[in-house]
């Protein structure tokens, strides 16, 4: 792709330094081989001697300790074989020092007691030669955090033979059909911990297992994608049955002109959509007077169908129960019937517009406050099936692609449809439609709901994986037809 | 110590069954600062140092990385990359051929004048807030944000080969936004582009030649007076674009489509593939007679994002003829994809982000060749057309054939004259037909090397810098408006 605002590097890690927009999961794997049975990459003891000894060796008056560490394996196959093939592991040690009322950071991948002795001295002087801070907070003490279960054994233990092994499956059925399959197969794991000079320690670790695939059918394609933490929840040979199945059901296209259509949009879909709102629900954001909530909170702007919390303690969501300061996340409604009624507050950003703080502050310093990651949408109990049973006219969306932010108040976006986009007609799918370009208000959008599956974690492209529902929505601006 | 380590690399690698190896050592040194309004947002500074191993065994492709720079570290590193590499064999359809390269031993830096890393922190934050507090002078300004980054990469390249590399790249980069919130709408202004400004692979010159301050007060009056500009028009209209936004235009819909391994279905399950299939080289009429197009990594070129010595599997800087008066010539290759299409070597593009992501095929600077006109005589010489200025928004699809790109600013052309500002300009179009109403490119005074810092592409995800040179130029018959279409 292209230019991209900074993405899910991590969707969680990167975005506690900068509201990312999304970015391949940094993660944090375990490399293959023998050493796969590990539970964790860093044990527990080095951590803590890591965070002991910049303690010791800082002479800031406050100073807080982040170590992430990270191993993550990636297999990737295109044109039916595997044609990339990696593993990276590594640790970050960053320090924060505040010194007479300011505050920097200085991080470092090396861990010798020299390079940890440099790294806390970097942050202090880098301190010293900046202005006071207004907002600054002393650091956080011991918390309490409520356990979330991230951690599965077995995506930590998976190994490149396994992960050859399922794409030695698909691309032996993508053969068997004449046509071509391209994805990826990953697992990881991340640990990191955060401390402070006052007593905090937070630590925290997750698996991650990610599975995509697209299948090329000539002039057709069809894709698909999950990610979980648990790697027994992963299907490979069941998504790529229905990447084929999309592929060869996508099979010449015919091109209808652009419009507004009824649609209905599979769960990435509308993930990579609603995923764009997530930081406009930062009470920096709303402040600052660049979040699409400015001046409508509290007022009706979606339909009563549309509630959104953000929740880590979802099962189906990732992430540590902490932020990036170590306040315990609390789970927000921000949506309530249609009606934006809270929004996210770090502790600095609560301090100034005298609210409390909720737990989704991003690491210090920066400018962008906070950002909730974790959303959750209602779910409905309409099937997809359904959906396209009760549409006379319109297009069922598999994903969409390169979306980008067209106008941030009313929150219009554009992009292209992808890999399956196909006509409904009198209640079925009639056939493959070539991809369009849409432009829409995300605002409108969420106000033209009339019906919703069940909410599930879903994972696309364009955004960090969210749980929401597949949606049935009318008067979807497509405001142009591409080639294919 | 960094050779020694690459040779235990490389020696581990071949022990264990590796037919070939390349390693790259790199320390990465990286600082960012930023203000908003009159306060400091971000300040970090950071390092990193690690290593990564791309191996072939059993004739398939395997890698690893470590910052595990201990003699144990190393080779299990080189072990696990070859382990993965028998691994990749399990679906492997045919051996991996590469290219014949040369061996290279050789050193290369970029030139730079001031190392930003010498110069104090409060200095480079001064100057910031300086044009921080310039922008919130103009009444309407709801934020003013500036930034500058700044990243010395050296890098150790070794193969079995008998390459051995050494290369110092600086990379700087600054700029300003001005937003305003007034009725429902948010505009913004950005200098001297958006992206975070202008990046180069040049020292902290670079930052005291774009006078941020000096520009801040001009960008933030337009932010606000865009407010009460009048909407860009919808229809089929003539359009001039800036060279900024130019060096997207060419980053999207040329840069892309000729990367190799997109052709080549490589990239088909994330950035998508190509409409510039293979039958095309050398046939297909890109773009009007008046677009010559380059990829050249080369100095002479200029300092930008996409300049260097040798890439990342050891092959030298090249300038390649990617369109030639119209045609469509050449591709983005690298030693593997090279030998596949049966060019005789790579023409240099492989990078990657740090030692720890693998290297793809990446834009060089891909670069317009200028024109004859002045700017002003273009102008003088459009009857009726809009101006457009400075990117706001981009889009592509999976193939690179349909774009919509929206810009902060246009303005009016009127029987040769640069009139009244307009808001919310966009344009959008298919790549061929857009490139072939192109019928008129400004001179070399007014061509620009952009840097464009964050180019994602890859699985896992890697994000690079590209080169744009690029002058404004004209554009017939160009559907505008459709963005905001109701």
């Amino acid at each position: 792709m292209a230019p991209r605002k900074a993405t899910k590097r991590t969707a969680k890690k990167a975005a506690a330094r900068k509201p990312a927009r999304k970015s391949a999961p940094k993660a944090a794997v375990r490399a293959a081989g023998a050493a796969s049975a590990a539970r964790y990459v860093v044990p527990r003891a080095e951590f803590e001697r890591i965070v002991e000894r910049i303690l010791k060796f800082s002479r800031a008056e406050e100073t807080e300790v982040a170590v992430d560490a990270t191993t993550d394996a990636l297999t990737r196959f295109a044109n039916n074989t595997i044609h990339q093939n990696v593993a990276e592991q590594g640790i970050s040690v960053s320090v924060r020092a505040v010194v007479d009322g300011r505050t920097a950071r200085a991080s470092t991948n090396k861990t010798d007691d020299e390079s940890l002795a440099r790294v806390a001295r970097a942050a202090e002087d880098l301190a010293r030669l900046q202005p006071p801070s207004k907002n600054l907070l002393p650091m956080l003490g011991r918390q309490k955090y409520e356990p979330v279960r991230r951690f599965y054994p077995a995506t930590g233990a998976a190994t490149p033979q396994d992960r050859a092994r399922a794409v030695k499956r698909v691309v032996d059925l993508a053969a068997g059909r004449e046509q071509i399959a391209a994805g990826i197969f990953s697992t990881g794991v991340s640990q990191t911990s955060l401390a402070t000079s006052s007593g905090l320690f937070a630590c925290h670790e997750q698996t991650r297992a990610e599975f995509s695939v697209t299948f090329l059918d000539g002039d057709s394609s069809g894709w698909a994608k999950a990610n979980f933490g648990d790697i027994s929840l992963i299907d490979p040979d069941a998504l790529a049955e229905s990447a084929s199945r999309k592929a060869r059901e996508s099979r010449q296209p015919t091109e209808i002109p652009a419009g507004r259509y009824t649609v209905i949009l599979e769960p990435p879909a509308v993930l990579d959509l609603v995923g764009f709102l997530f930081y406009d629900f930062a009470a920096t954001a709303v402040d600052d007077k660049r979040s699409c909530f400015t001046g409508r909170i509290g007022k009706k702007i979606f339909g009563e169908n549309i509630t959104i919390w953000d929740d880590v303690y979802n099962p189906l969501q990732a992430g540590p129960p902490f932020d990036g300061e170590g306040v315990p996340r609390q789970k927000v409604l921000l949506v309530d019937r249609g009606v934006p009624k809270n929004l996210v507050y770090a502790r600095g950003t609560a301090k100034r517009l005298k609210a409390k703080p909720t737990g989704h502050g991003l690491s210090l310093p920066n400018e962008w406050g906070e950002a909730p990651l974790n959303l959750v949408f209602a779910g409905g109990k309409t099937s997809t099936e359904e959906m396209i049973a009760s549409t006379e006219k319109g297009i069922l969306v598999t994903r969409f692609w390169y979306i980008r932010e067209v106008d941030p108040y009313q929150k219009i976006l554009t992009g292209m449809t992808r890999d399956g986009t196909f006509l409904v007609e009198n209640g079925k799918v009639t056939g493959a439609v070539k991809n369009f370009r849409f432009n829409q208000s995300m605002i409108e959008m969420l106000a033209s709901v009339e019906a919703l599956g069940p909410a599930v974690r879903a994972a696309g492209e364009e955004s960090f994986e969210m749980v929401v529902p597949a949606m049935k929505v009318r008067n979807f601006h497509f405001s142009e037809v591409t080639k294919f | 110590m960094m050779e020694d380590w690459a040779n235990l690399a490389l020696d581990t690698a071949v022990a264990r069954g590796a037919t070939y190896a390349d390693v790259r050592v790199i320390d990465l040194r990286q600082r960012e600062l930023s203000t908003k309004n009159g306060q400091v947002g971000t300040l970090v500074e950071s390092e990193s140092l690690g290593l990564g191993v791309r191996v072939v065994a059993n004739g398939a492709w395997g890698f690893a990385s470590t910052d595990r720079l201990t003699k144990q570290g190393i080779e299990k590193c080189a072990a696990e990359a070859v382990a993965i590499a028998r691994a990749s064999a399990l679906a492997k359809l045919h051996d991996v051929v590469l290219a014949p390269e040369q061996t290279y031993v050789d050193t290369w830096q970029s030139p730079f004048v001031r190392d930003p890393f010498r110069i104090p922190v409060d200095r480079q934050i001064g100057l910031l807030l300086e044009a921080d507090a310039e922008m919130r002078k103009v009444a309407g300004v709801t934020i003013a944000e500036t930034g500058m980054v700044f990243r010395r990469l050296e890098q150790w390249f070794a193969s079995t080969s008998g390459s051995r590399i050494h290369q110092l790249k600086m990379q700087s980069g600054a700029g300003i936004v001005a937003s305003s919130f007034a009725e429902d709408e948010l505009q913004k202004r950005s200098y001297p582009n958006s992206f975070g400004g202008q990046h180069a692979l040049r020292g902290y010159e670079l930052v005291e030649e774009l006078d941020l301050v000096g520009n801040a007060r001009r960008v933030a009056e337009e932010a606000v007076a865009l407010h009460t500009a009048p909407q860009c028009p919808e229809g089929v209209r003539t359009i001039l674009l800036d060279s900024s936004q130019m060096g997207l235009q060419i980053h999207e819909s040329i840069g892309h489509p000729i990367e190799l391994d997109r052709v080549l279905g490589m990239e088909a399950n994330f950035a998508g593939t190509s409409f510039l299939t293979l039958e095309k080289l050398n046939k297909l009429r890109y773009a009007s007679d008046h677009v010559t197009v380059v990829a050249d990594a080369r100095l002479e070129h200029g300092p930008g994002l996409g300049t260097f010595g040798y890439d990342d599997e050891g092959v030298p800087a090249q300038s390649t003829d990617i369109i030639r008066d119209g045609r469509f010539k050449g591709y983005l290759t690298n030693r593997e994809t090279a030998a596949s299409v049966g060019e005789k070597r790579s023409n240099g593009t492989m990078r990657a982000e740090s030692w720890n992501r693998l290297p793809i095929i990446r834009m060089t600077n891909i670069s317009l060749l200028p024109g004859s006109w002045k700017l002003d005589d273009l102008i003088a010489d459009t009857d009726d057309g809009i101006y457009m200025e400075t990117n706001r928004s981009w889009s592509i699809d999976d193939r690179r054939y349909h774009f919509q790109f929206g810009t902060e600013i246009g303005w009016e052309i009127k029987g040769g004259k640069k009139t009244r500002m307009l808001k919310n300009p966009s344009y959008s179009g298919i790549t061929t037909e857009f490139w072939n109403s192109c019928d008129a490119i400004c001179s070399r005074d007014y061509w620009t090397l952009w840097g464009t810092p964050n180019c994602g592409k890859g699985q896992p995800m890697q994000t690079m810098g590209t080169g744009h040179g690029a002058s404004p130029a004209r554009f017939r018959n160009v559907r505008v408006g459709i963005a905001f279409s109701r």
